[in-house]
């Protein structure tokens, strides 16, 4: 849209010629320059440089619906709308169904508290028949940190589906729908993902997931303000990649320690802090989600993994369609597996905290 | 300064009219043979430069007691006094705001991810339509949706909240039965909230330029609502002296739109750090210039 070429959008030749006569080829070089600045440029009137970005601003801009159409849409066309269930069934009711399609879902924890696991049964749900409650489809997994384990993957898919897995040549079919690539740099990845895009196109990719985002970047730059600007281009290639293709995107991403006892507030906070610090009687260690605060909002949901006391919790910290409930889980042969369907309600920011307390736990895990 | 190109301007200086007090005094024939332009170009200056001294004091205009484009301050107190506000379902935001969003302004919200920005924004789109007998404006919104956080699951039921809300109300006020029938379905609502998918910032601000033409053929549109006006400003751009002149013109569209249709517009947006006074801290994005733009400004924390 933004590429359109001004001598296609039908103004009239007069205009259309000093355009380009001043080298204002494409609709973006028009619109990146304020009206008085075209004027100057183009060396016309303000009336005309009016009519013409008027014109040029109705043909650029994006088709007007109304909800009730994208409700109908959703409706009729479970494919474009739909979800990829979980089968956790309390995380799949708060999310409407599962992890919605076009939307990118990140998955934040600490080392060894499950997301690899999690990813793993994901991909296997999303490869199963339809009427077995799967996408029927193929999935791409981009392995940065060479987690991936097939034998893992059977062994979740015996567990969970037996009537499948142990029917001869089911388990290679499931398995063979799982293509796993795994870059070793930034620009291995971004490659990837150029390559990722044809084949959505071409084949029935039903899903992609990218483990884990961070790594990659923590590798290549030390300093906090670049390691933003370098994934800036990935997370909108990979959001509209998640919206052109109406698949989900699952992503995963590290923690990092605090710098500094408290966590980063606005300047009016800074005042009441002393009767905050009271309250901070718990000695975890103060994690929070790596790639930073631009990168959190660029994701649609957000599933907080973390420990407390021993047990495990899967927390859905950012969502537009759930309220923030917390799960207990915990990994058995079978993954992941919620102890409470009905989940906790947090308060406040306690939803997106995490904590990462009694380490002796996270390793006695019984598979 | 005159709206006209500057080759114009460049003649006009060169046969010596420097100032618009010059410009006026002269014949429109007189103009054109100086500046060797046609009579209706000459004629069109010299109505430009007629335009711009009446809003100029010192150019010893008699009579300034209704100057072009001016509202004594009184009007504007009884017009503030009694212009609707639009509700945002909570009562402490609503008190803070002196009864709800107001129109003809632009209020910004901005907050941390996750801390419920797309919630009032689609509560704000649903509120907006809420009928005059319930004390509501009545109109349309238009939502534009840059992150593509818009569940249309979640818009349903905020509608039919609302609309829940609106026949308790009704049940306390009213005895008779048949009043408390509350006329509205949620599809009705779903079907007032325009919807537009921005994916780029070229798409972002030929949207707000096109917007002027969408309202004057849907009147009833009271409510603008932009999620978030960050997103596309804030990934790839490496002019930051370009984005602060292309955000600034969006505000002042916005402020345009919203004084000239009488509609409320409201910016979601979203967080960065600073380094302040020794330490990182929190602050709406999009940078200090662009913190003037707006006339009302909400941090949700």
């Amino acid at each position: 849209m933004a590429n359109k070429l001004i001598k296609q959008m039908g103004l009239p030749n007069s205009i259309a010629n000093i355009f380009t006569a001043r080298n204002i080829i494409t609709a973006k070089d028009a619109l990146s320059l304020t009206e008085f600045e075209l004027m100057e440029q183009l060396d016309v009137g303000m009336a005309e440089v009016k009519s013409a970005m008027a014109h040029i601003s109705e043909v650029v801009c994006p088709p007007c619906q109304t909800a009730l159409l994208l409700m109908e849409q959703r409706v009729r066309d479970e494919r474009s709308a739909g979800h990829l269930p979980t089968r956790l069934r309390g995380l799949d009711e708060a999310l409407c169904g599962g992890l919605p399609f076009g939307v990118v879902t990140e998955l934040v924890g600490p080392a060894g508290i499950g997301k690899t696991q999690f990813c793993l049964k994901l991909s296997l749900l999303a490869s199963l028949p339809a009427n077995c409650g799967g996408l029927d489809g193929r999935v791409i997994y981009i392995d940065v940190e060479s987690k991936f384990s097939s034998r893992r993957l059977i062994q979740i898919g015996i567990e969970n589906f037996p009537e499948i897995f142990l029917k001869k040549g089911m388990a290679q079919e499931m398995a063979g729908r799982i293509v796993i690539l795994r870059p070793t740099s930034l620009s291995e990845f971004t490659e990837s993902l150029h390559h990722v895009q044809v084949s959505l196109l071409q084949k029935q990719v039903k899903l992609l997931i990218i483990d884990s985002m961070a790594a990659l970047v923590l590798g290549e730059h030390d300093c906090g303000a670049s390691r933003q600007q370098v994934l800036g281009w990935h997370v909108s290639f990979i959001k509209s990649l998640a919206e052109f293709s109406r698949i989900p995107i699952v992503v995963t991403n590290q923690v990092r320690s605090q710098t500094g006892d408290e966590p980063l507030t606005f300047s009016f906070q800074a005042r009441s802090h002393s009767i905050k610090k009271e309250d901070r009687a718990s000695y975890d260690s103060h994690l929070v989600a790596a790639l930073g605060i631009n990168w959190a909002h660029a994701v649609t949901i957000r599933l907080v993994l973390e420990a407390r006391s021993g047990q495990r919790f899967i927390k859905l910290a950012k969502s537009p369609i759930s309220p923030p409930l917390a799960f207990p889980f915990n990994i058995t042969s079978s993954g992941l597996v919620l102890l409470d369907d009905d989940g906790i309600e947090m308060k406040g920011s306690e939803i997106n905290t995490i904590h990462c307390q009694g380490q002796k736990a996270l390793f006695n895990s019984e598979w | 300064m005159l709206p006209i190109s500057a080759s114009k301007r460049g003649k006009l200086l060169a046969a010596g009219y420097t100032s618009l007090h010059s410009i006026s005094r002269a014949s429109a024939s007189q103009l054109a043979t100086d500046i060797e332009v046609s009579q209706d170009e000459a004629c069109e200056i010299l109505k430009y430069a007629s335009q711009t001294s009446a809003l100029d004091p010192s150019i010893g205009n008699s009579n300034t007691s209704n100057l072009y484009g001016g509202q004594t301050a009184w009007t504007m107190l009884n017009e503030e006094k009694f212009s609707t506000r639009i509700t945002t379902s909570c009562v402490d935001l609503d008190n803070i705001l002196g009864g709800g969003i107001t129109c003809k302004e632009v209020t910004e919200l901005g907050g941390v991810p996750g801390i419920g920005k797309t919630q009032i924004g689609i509560q704000l789109a649903v509120n907006v339509q809420i009928p005059l007998e319930y004390g509501g404006l009545g109109g349309k919104a238009i939502y534009i949706d840059t992150e593509g956080s818009f569940m249309v699951e979640r818009v349903l039921q905020i509608a039919e909240a609302c609309i829940e809300d609106m026949s308790e109300y009704s049940n306390h006020f009213h005895n008779n039965v048949q009043d408390c029938e509350v006329k509205m379905h949620p599809n009705s609502i779903l079907e007032n909230i325009f919807y537009f998918r921005v994916c780029s910032y070229t798409e972002q601000i030929a949207l707000v330029n096109y917007l002027d033409k969408f309202i004057e053929e849907h009147k009833d549109v009271k409510m603008i609502i932009i999620d978030s006006v960050t997103f596309h400003f804030r990934q790839d751009f490496e002019d930051m002296a370009l984005r602060t002149r292309l955000l600034n013109e969006m505000a002042l569209k916005l402020m345009k739109l919203a004084r000239k249709f009488c509609l409320a517009v409201v910016l979601l947006n979203q967080v960065t750090t600073k380094y302040i006074e020794g330490s990182y801290q929190l602050t709406l994005a999009l940078g200090d210039s662009w913190s003037h733009s707006c006339t009302n400004r909400i941090i949700l924390f």
